[in-house]
């Protein structure tokens, strides 16, 4: 019952803080409405997401994301040099392919989002059954060393969350 | 108190306007498609958060309201910006890329967008329980 | 101070904004064109917020976080209809 009330409770949360910080000040009628808003809105998508995502460790997220920022903040310096001061011809893109040990769609997807903005690194594209990711670097010498940063980095870390 | 706000906001504003100023530039001097994604994807979010957070700063310390609607912008620009990365990539490899150019996928199964061209889409990523595989034929 | 600081960042996020339209004007493929659109929407969005802070205004904040929404989705459509040909399967 409580099961099939709230599909995604996460997901409900998500949505009455938004709505909360949408409106842009704390009544009670509009906090009456997100909640009835937070749990209409689940219970129409849940036939596009039928799981429910296992958070095996929540309280982890917040060092993660802690991490994450701090690497968006060095790659926007990184990046910024290399477009500025590097060569076109001194420039070494490379393809990598990194195999995953993350199963959950969830956990792929906010690993496949991290890599993307962090330092120098794009996701391209995921082989066909899901078990790696192809990443282009704008400027790796050394690409295995991108590679085990990724895997040591953040997927160690996103194993700790989701499974 | 205010002469500190004022120079943090000023910063704040100046650097997010040369981050800007070199995803945009980026988009011109690097020399190809992939490496032309990494500039705007990166230098540009940091530009609109750095504007975003001035702003807040700026509403709260000078105008006394505190407004939430920067932080979702913020947040929103944050999550948006690898899908629709990951969107562009995409529809690069899809138009202009070459399979043999890429790296092996160390796996079975070759990259999801050309074995898209190769059949018909199927759901990948669903987590219901895989068929058994089919029994080999013993020689 | 502060004015001056919005002076320059103006004048940034449009420099950025007339490299964009080079872009979109000069672009080996339909691709870069995209990309180009969306980094244009971005420097839009900056460009709307910097506005508020110079007016001392609030409504701007809606607009940036339509057009950061209207922004997503039509990258999104652009993207889907090159990859797929259709944007609603």
């Amino acid at each position: 019952m409580l099961r099939k009330l709230f599909p995604h409770p996460y997901l409900t949360l998500l949505l009455i803080i938004t709505w909360m910080l949408l409106v842009n000040h704390l009544k009670l009628g509009s906090l009456v409405f997100a909640v009835i808003l937070g749990t209409i809105i689940p219970i129409i998508t849940a036939p596009y997401w039928p799981d429910r995502p296992l958070l095996r460790n929540p309280v982890a997220i917040i060092g993660y994301i802690l991490i994450v920022l701090y690497d968006i903040v060095k790659s926007n310096f990184i990046v910024a040099g290399i477009v500025l001061f590097k060569p076109k011809t001194k420039l070494q893109s490379a393809w990598i392919t990194v195999p995953l040990d993350l199963r959950t769609p969830e956990a792929i997807t906010v690993l496949a989002g991290t890599i993307t903005m962090t330092p120098g690194t794009v996701t391209a594209d995921m082989s066909g059954d899901g078990k790696a990711l192809l990443i282009h670097c704008l400027h790796a010498p050394d690409p295995d060393s991108v590679r085990d940063e990724i895997k040591s980095r953040y997927e160690a870390r996103l194993m700790r969350i989701f499974e | 108190m205010e002469q500190i706000a004022e120079i943090v906001i000023s910063l704040l504003l100046v650097a997010a306007g040369i981050f800007g100023l070199v995803g945009s530039y980026g988009l011109l001097k690097l020399p190809d498609t992939m490496s032309r994604l990494h500039a705007p994807t990166k230098a540009t979010t940091l530009g609109v958060g750095g504007v975003l957070i001035a702003s807040m700063l700026y509403f709260w310390i000078f105008r006394d309201t505190l407004s939430w609607h920067e932080l979702l912008i913020t947040m929103f620009l944050l999550l948006t910006a690898p899908i629709t990365a990951n969107f562009i990539a995409k529809a690069h490899l899809h138009r202009f890329g070459n399979a043999d150019d890429l790296p092996d996928t160390q796996t079975d199964h070759i990259w999801a967008t050309f074995e898209d061209e190769a059949e018909e889409l199927q759901p990948v990523m669903t987590r219901t329980t895989p068929k058994p595989a089919p029994p080999k034929a013993d020689h | 101070m502060i004015h001056y600081a919005l002076i320059f960042a103006f004048s940034c996020f449009g420099l950025g904004l007339l490299f964009n339209l080079y872009r979109i004007f000069v672009a080996p493929g339909v691709v870069d064109r995209v990309l180009a659109l969306d980094t244009m929407v971005i420097n839009i969005i900056a460009l709307l917020v910097l506005y508020g802070i110079s007016s001392h205004s609030g409504v701007y904040f809606e607009a940036a976080l339509l057009f950061a929404m209207t922004g997503f989705v039509s990258t999104v459509a652009y993207c889907k209809f090159i990859l797929r040909g259709d944007i609603i399967e």
